[in-house]
Parts: structure tokens; sequence; C-alpha cells
């Protein structure tokens, strides 16, 4: 469903990725593990679009369509979603409104904005004074009613509470099909943790490990994360050397 | 006391040119007077000119609306109200019936303060006068529109605005021009004395013309407890505009609120601030601009005066650059007199965030949609008693914004 060729990203004066190759097919939940700085969010934010995030050779793959050099909104249209670790607070647009902008129409998710505990915060200004976890939630809230066939997921555990984490695990599940058997998910996702703790509420299907923009361990996510949390991301890069 | 000699005043001023602002000639514009018949019933007015008044604001079935005065150039055609304990009339005939009118001329603004203030003491047409008796509140606004019908005419205008003790008066005034004028000159004095516990909402919507040039001069006198709270919306062309109202916080716990709506386009020349001079303790003021250009200039000024201890007062402005042409200026200022004083600003101007826009499109919908978002949002102050049909005004010059800037 998603595919990476060689792909090299820089941000203004640095690159980041270094031909970077990876492959998640439909039902797929694939987690990227990686320390502070490898290069995780540049990842997903090359492959949805993002002008500062300039990829510099390599594809972009997505259903099978070059989407390299598409802009974001279209990336948008072709079934691509975002779940940003932080994103921008826009003074004067509710959360309501981002709700309808996702979705297309007015109704907003009903079912969704209560699994989520989000209806005191419809009217409020996106992103305005939310707690992190509360950013997660009106994240999660928006691809749920933007119907993405494709999700990324910035750390989607970071700043959450362990009563919301459970919810939020639940819905990521829902998003990503989980409730149907594997052989009928359409939808996939990649997932970026560093705690791992969403793991515990998500299963996932294969993983590899991201530092100083090369994947360097691939493998499965259990098995990935028992390692780090053993030897620590250090022991990863030796590890393959 | 003896009584001070206006005209002598007006007269000694009449050269003197404003603080800020490019210096209009008023000799330019035409001498003649204007002679609009009286309108009896507001359904009557022509179709023309339905559409420029209705969207200043201005309802012309006057059904939820206490009163209205309507002033033609120089002529006052149209001037009713409703409700018991309100009054509305021309300053002239106020002048007639109260002795006391006099207190509140020339005493919330000064007649020498330029030549603007000068001309409409020295050539007077009209201006509004309305007052709310104590303990009186208005069920629904009173209206009042200044309009400019004549090519090249100037229009002086006084106003005066009382609200008597514990009164609740909510206006809003509509300055607009007729079609085919597209030059003129508008100066417009207003005095607004807000009593003892009594509050005035003043929302004025200002649709002017490409060639149009505009003064006004504002001055409000806030009592103990009083509330001032002041709605200034400008998005159509103007040639030159330029305003500083002034509140004086008086009376102990007095509080003043400004919002300010501009959006400049190619030609446009604004230059429009709020300042509040906080003169007794535990009085309050909020002075929040949105500024906007396509092309035009705007200079934000903002002023707090803290006079004594124990007065909180911030001051807001934001302005958004949409095409490089255009430029915008904040200058926010803040004077504390003694130690105790809470004075705060913050002021930004810049395009929009890049990062916001991909933010949006990251949803699904294009840059061009994305930005009208954003701009939609950074104008939506909200506004207390904005009428409906404003707010879809609005909707509607931010919909042609969008076609012409993005």
């Amino acid at each position: 469903m998603l595919k990476i060729e060689n792909l090299c990203v820089e941000i203004p004066g640095k690159e980041i990725l270094k031909n970077v190759n990876l492959e998640v097919n439909a039902g797929e939940t694939f987690v990227l593990f990686g320390p502070n700085g490898s290069g995780k969010t540049t990842l997903i934010m090359a492959i949805m679009g993002f002008s500062n995030y300039k990829v510099t050779s390599g594809r972009i793959i997505f259903k099978g369509e070059d989407i390299t050099h598409l802009p974001v909104d279209e990336r948008a249209k072709r079934g691509l979603g975002l779940m940003f670790q932080r994103p921008p607070t826009i003074k004067g647009v509710s959360l309501k409104q981002m709700v309808e902008v996702c979705s297309g129409k007015k109704d907003y998710a009903k079912e969704w904005v209560d699994q989520l505990n989000m209806e005191s915060f419809l009217e409020r200004d996106i992103n305005y004074g939310f707690s992190g976890g509360e950013i997660k939630r009106s994240e999660l809230l928006q691809l749920m009613a933007q119907g993405c066939d494709f999700v990324l997921l910035d750390e989607p555990e970071s700043g959450v509470d362990l009563e919301n984490i459970c919810v939020m695990g639940k819905t990521i599940n829902k998003l990503l099909q989980k409730d149907h058997h594997r052989r009928d998910r359409t939808k996939a996702g990649l997932i970026i943790t560093h705690t791992g703790y969403i793991l515990d509420y998500v299963e996932a299907d294969r993983g590899c490990v991201l530092i100083n923009g090369n994947f360097i361990c691939r493998g499965n996510p259990r098995e990935l994360l028992k390692d780090i949390h053993r030897s620590g991301y250090q022991e990863c890069a030796v590890c393959r050397k | 006391m003896p009584k001070i000699d206006h005209k002598k005043l007006a007269k000694a001023a009449k050269e003197k040119k404003a603080a800020f602002g490019e210096d209009v000639d008023i000799k330019s514009f035409g001498k003649k007077k204007s002679s609009h018949a009286y309108i009896r019933d507001l359904s009557n007015i022509k179709e023309a000119e339905r559409e420029n008044l209705l969207t200043s604001g201005i309802d012309l079935t006057g059904k939820e609306r206490s009163g209205t005065y309507l002033q033609m150039d120089h002529n006052v055609v149209h001037c009713s109200v409703k409700q018991e304990g309100l009054e509305l009339m021309s300053v002239d005939q106020a002048r007639d019936k109260y002795s006391w009118f006099e207190d509140y001329w020339w005493k919330a603004v000064k007649v020498d303060a330029d030549k603007y203030t000068a001309q409409a003491e020295l050539e007077p047409h009209f201006g509004y006068f309305i007052r709310a008796q104590a303990g009186v509140e208005t069920i629904f606004p009173l209206q009042a529109c200044l309009y400019l019908g004549m090519q090249g005419t100037s229009q002086h205008v006084h106003n005066v605005i009382i609200a008597e003790e514990g009164a609740s008066l909510h206006i809003i005034t509509g300055c607009t021009v007729a079609k085919n004028v597209k030059a003129g000159l508008h100066l417009g004095v207003s005095e607004f004395y807000v009593k003892k516990n009594a509050k005035i909402t003043f929302t004025m919507v200002h649709n002017w013309a490409e060639d149009v040039s505009v003064r006004p001069r504002t001055g409000t006198i806030v009592e103990e407890n009083g509330l001032f709270l002041s709605n200034y919306i400008c998005m159509k062309p103007v040639k030159s505009l330029q305003m500083y109202p002034v509140s004086n916080l008086v009376g102990p716990g007095a509080t003043a609120r400004y919002n300010t709506i501009l959006v400049a386009p190619p030609g446009s020349n604004m230059d429009v601030g709020s300042k509040v001079v906080l003169a007794a303790p535990n009085t309050k003021a909020e002075v929040v601009a949105r500024t906007l250009t396509t092309g035009g200039n705007i200079i934000a000024r903002g002023q707090l005066i803290g006079e004594v201890k124990s007065v909180k007062a911030h001051l807001e402005c934001r302005g958004l650059i949409l095409k490089e042409s255009g430029m915008i200026h904040a200058i926010p200022e803040l004077i504390g007199k003694v130690s105790g004083v809470d004075l705060s600003h913050e002021a930004a101007v810049g395009k929009i965030a890049q990062e916001e826009i991909e933010y949006l499109m990251s949803r699904g919908i294009s840059r061009e949609e994305a930005t009208a978002t954003i701009v939609r949002g950074f104008l939506n102050v909200q506004i207390e008693g904005l009428p409906q049909v404003l707010k879809k005004e609005m909707d509607g010059i931010l919909d042609t914004l969008e076609k012409e800037a993005f």
C-alpha cells in the first residue's frame, strides 16, 4: 500500500534521512522505533508532503501511484492521514470546524466525539491550551472523521494518562480495523513510538529501528521493544554492525 | 464658571494639523448644501440606497431596533424612537430642549484638538443626540446612519451619547456612501458619557468608497462602575481613514473594551487606534485589534495610560499581511505613571504560517481553502451585539477577499 524507495530527505540545511526503504501492506500495522532526533518524524512528515521536509531523491509510492511531488491535500484526498505530535494552534478555528473539514460535512461524528471524550472541546480554538493528551485525542478524532486508509501516528501515547491511553488504543484499533479478521483488513498504519507503551493496546505486525536516518534493524515489534528495553538504542546500532 | 467660547477656540485651530494621518484639504470639498427631504417611512427609501444601508448594519424594517436616526449629507432625513426612556434627536433639537446640553458639548473631545474638530464646530451639520434615562435598558439597539449622498461633499457631524446612571444603551452606527459617490469627506465628532453603573455598547461599521477621507474624533468619559464597549469594523476601501478614540475612565471600577477589525484593500490608508486613560482605582481596559491587508496600508495604534494604582489593562494587536504590497505598522504603547499598574500588550504582524496552512491541507482541503479558513478564524473576534446581517456581510466580504486575494 505504501512503498518508500531509496528516500533521502533534508530539512533546511541538514540531511536527515539517507536512502530509506520501507513497504507497508494493506491491513498491516508497522511500528517505527528510534531515539530522539533519529528521523522518525521527518519520515512521516515527508510521506505527508510537508514543505519543510524536502525529498532530495527517492520515491514515495502510495496505492501504486508516485506521490513524491503531490501537495499535502492531494495526499490526504488519496487516503493518507497524519496524527501530529505538535500541531499548530489556530486562533478562531474550532475543533468542530476542523472535524467538519475532515469529514467534509457538517455532521461531526458524534460517536467518536463521545468515545474520545471531546464534547467539551468542540467549540474551543484548535489546540489552544490543549494538554498533551487532549491534543492526541483531538488528532485522533480528526483522523476518524477523515476516514483515512493509511494513518501515520506520531507518538500517539506521549503525554496521555493511563485511562486515556486505553481509550486511544481502542480507537486506533478501530481505525486500523483490528476488529476485522486479518485477511479482511484494508487499512494500514505506521506508528512512531518512543516508549512502546502503545503496543500494550495496539497489536502491531512488523517494526524497525531508525537511527541517524537509517533503518538498522527490522523484526517483530515486541521482540524489538524487548531488546531496546534491555540494551538501549546504542546496542541496537552496534548489534547490526 | 465663564462660558467657553467654542467658536473662538475653533477659529484659532482652523489650520491646526492633526497629530496623525495625512493632512486633508477641507477646502477642496464642495460647499454646496444638500436638500434631502424628510422620509417618514423607512420603507420608502430608494432601492439604490437600501443595499448600502443594509450592509452597514442598518435595519430598514426597524423591527428589531428601538429607534432610527438617518442623516444624508447635511439633512436629518429620519428620526424616530419607540422605547420609553430613550431619547433620539438631532443635537440641534437637544440643544433647544435641554438647558444642560452644553455640559456635554466638547467635554470628551477638545474643540481645538485639530482642524477637523474645529471644522465640525465652525460649519456644523447636525449629528445625533442619544440618551438613555436613568435605569433604562435598551431592548433592541438604536441605529444611526450617516450617509454621504453627494459626490465630492464634506459632512461634519457632532454626536452626543449619554447613558444616565444605571442605564444600558446599545447603538449600531453605519456610515456609508451612495453608489455614485466615490469622493468625499466625513468628519464625525462623537462624545460618549457613561454614568455610574451604566453601560454603552457601540458598534460602528464603516462602508466608505475609494476616494473618501474620514476623520472621526471620539471621546468617552466613563464614571464609577460604568462600562463602555466599542466595536469598530471597516472592511471596505477608504482613501484615508484616521481615528484614535480615547476613553477616560474617571470613576473607580470603570471599564472600557475596544474591538477593531480592519481590512485594507489596495489604495486604502488606515491609521486607527484606541486609547484608554485609567485614571481611577480598579479601572480596567482591553483593546483588541485584528488587522488584515490585501494591499493597503494600516497603522494600528494602541495606548494604555495607567495614572493611578490598582488598574489593569491589556492591548492585543495582530496583523496579517496577505499581499506583499500591503503594510501593517503596529504601535502598541504602555504608559505607567505610578507603581502598581498592570499594563500589558502583545503584538504580532506577519503572514499566515505555512505550518498552519499545511496542517489544514493535511485534512484534505486545498491551499486556498485552508488560507480562507485561517483568515476567517483570524477575524473571528467575538463581538458582543453584532447583528446577524453584519455577520453575513463579513462572510460576504471574506468570500470576495478569497476570490481576489488567495
